[in-house]
């Protein structure tokens, strides 16, 4: 093993830790398992297999904004404003920050 | 660069001997041991639901190995259309590939046991799998001795349920197909709960809409167990009046207690209904799997479950999702649920791994279209959240719903749902 070969090993070994402390820290997993009951019908982390907007990369306030106004009616809707009932402002603010933390087409990672 | 698990581990060593990597060595705790491992029974919406996301939400980590006897997975929702003739099976038809892209090892073989006490699923190839968590999956087996007719394989070749999607849905589109114009098309319902609610009252619209454009003299008789339509009542009385009139007979209260083949009857407590083409929905419970893992817990059926993590309440380290579970208060056996059940198995069974604590209260949503003919759908809709006083999950009070009408809109929303939730759990 050369040194330039061992360096890149450690780099990647580096990145490969850092990814394992982020899953066991689990900053995230209170918006992720919120956002997850989306993907049925908006896809994997919000990244559309087609027929109903995308949500990843959505700015927070933006989604923030269209949850409250499907749930006061302000934004008419076949299903949304049913769906939008069922979550509090917290959460809502949950969701915007997950998906707005999740990159536009890219599905799964 | 890729690593294999193997190359990967032994650089964790490594790196831990060198003082590098001692901190991520801690967090994990099984730096220099072998991966985690989980085992999954079952590759429907459930099964490959969490096979991806424990996956995806353990960055990896995680071994899978999902135990799936097809070579490929046909979608029950969206059925109907094939004996409606707007669908084909081939486009409910998709591969497990998907899943082996995210590392998922997919072994096409039968779950033919479980030893909790091992820790093993025994294999009916002759193998074993060992599991530190197991997810069963299994979805519905049908309870043919409450139909004594039909409790041979030859009356089951005639009298079909397509309730599980593949070949009978096939032969069902093929027996509609050879009826003569003006035969009666008789449908079995049994009494709630079964898989999909809502799903035989899509299905007599989608056969009263084949009959319309090629057989407009037939008729679609109905036998319901229960004393009313279970699902969306309104819209579907609506569009069975309104789109079909006089082709559909609804009969409640007529539970099936038995199916003569020869003469094409089914028998109920006080009456007998002759039809051309039998449809019978038998009684349900959960796939037998979890009658041999020990995992029934109520009416000799379904499953009980932790709403918090999916764990049996019968048998530790394995998490049971979908229609196998004894659902809760509101909750129908969905393709949507299992899908979500499956995200909090996955979501509880990574943390557990992982030497932290599951969410205390998982919220999960159902939506269920439904479609009318060809070219409308509607839907049903709920939010579930887990409610720590009565330890299950309820509906947030005010949230959910149906459609306010079947619409063509809704319609290209049930596509969507569709490519999505395939997309969620195989891509």
């Amino acid at each position: 093993m050369n040194k330039g070969r061992t360096l890149g090993l450690a780099a990647s070994v580096l990145l490969a830790c850092a990814s394992l402390v982020a899953h066991a820290q689990g900053n995230d997993t209170a918006g992720r398992d919120l956002a997850a009951a989306c993907a049925i019908c908006h896809g994997t982390n919000g990244v559309n297999a087609g027929g109903l907007p995308h949500l990843a990369g959505q700015p927070k306030d933006y989604i923030v904004q269209q949850l409250k106004d499907f749930r006061d009616g302000k934004r008419p809707a076949t299903i949304m404003h049913q769906i939008a009932k069922g979550y509090s402002d917290e959460q809502y603010e949950l969701l915007g920050a997950y998906f707005a933390s999740q990159t536009p087409g890219r599905r799964t990672k | 660069m890729s690593l294999d698990r193997r190359e990967f581990l032994k650089l964790m060593g490594a790196g831990a001997a060198a003082g590098i990597m001692g901190g991520c060595a801690t967090t994990r705790g099984t730096a220099g041991k072998s991966a985690a491992r989980v085992v999954v029974i079952g590759g429907g919406f459930g099964g490959a639901t969490a096979a991806k996301y424990i996956r995806m939400w353990s960055g990896g980590q995680i071994d899978v190995t999902l135990v799936e006897p097809n070579k490929q997975f046909i979608s029950c929702p969206l059925s109907n259309l094939v004996l409606g003739g707007s669908r084909t099976l081939e486009s409910l038809t998709m591969g497990y590939d998907g899943l082996r892209a995210h590392g998922v090892n997919v072994v096409h073989d039968v779950a033919t046991g479980v030893q909790p006490d091992k820790k093993r699923v025994v294999l009916k190839n002759g193998g074993e799998l060992a599991y530190d968590r197991l997810v069963v999956s299994p979805g519905i087996d049908f309870m043919y001795d409450l139909l004594p007719g039909l409790n041979n394989e030859q009356a089951q070749q005639q009298v079909l349920h397509a309730w599980k999607a593949g070949p009978q849905t096939l032969a069902l589109r093929k027996q509609l197909e050879a009826m003569p114009n003006g035969g009666v098309y008789l449908l079995s319902i049994p009494k709630a709960p079964y898989r999909c609610p809502p799903g035989p009252y899509e299905r007599i619209c989608q056969v009263a809409n084949y009959f319309k454009q090629a057989k407009p003299r037939s008729k679609v008789l109905v036998l319901d167990a229960n004393e009313d339509i279970v699902s969306k009542k309104g819209l579907f009385l609506a569009a069975w009046k309104e789109l079909y009139p006089g082709l559909i007979e609804y009969i409640p209260s007529q539970e099936a207690k038995d199916v003569d083949v020869a003469t094409r009857t089914v028998k109920t407590e006080f009456d007998s209904f002759k039809g051309d083409v039998l449809n019978v929905l038998p009684p349900m419970r959960a796939g037998s799997i979890a009658v041999s893992a020990g995992l029934i817990t109520a009416n000799n059926r379904w499953c009980g479950v932790d709403w918090r993590t999916m764990e049996s309440v019968a048998v530790p380290n394995i998490h049971v999702l979908g229609d196998a579970t004894l659902s809760a208060p509101a909750m129908p056996k969905s393709g949507s649920m299992a899908n979500n059940h499956a995200k909090i198995a996955a979501s509880a069974i990574v943390a557990l791994l992982t030497g932290r604590q599951p969410n205390p209260t998982p919220i999960i949503g159902n939506t269920c279209y439904s479609y009318v003919s060809d070219r409308e759908a509607m839907h049903v809709n709920s939010v579930h959240r887990y409610d720590p006083e009565k330890k299950t999950l309820v509906t947030v009070p005010g949230s959910g719903g149906v459609s306010s009408q079947r619409s063509e809109l809704e319609k290209a929303y049930a596509d969507a749902w569709a490519r999505n939730i395939w997309a969620d759990m195989l891509a």
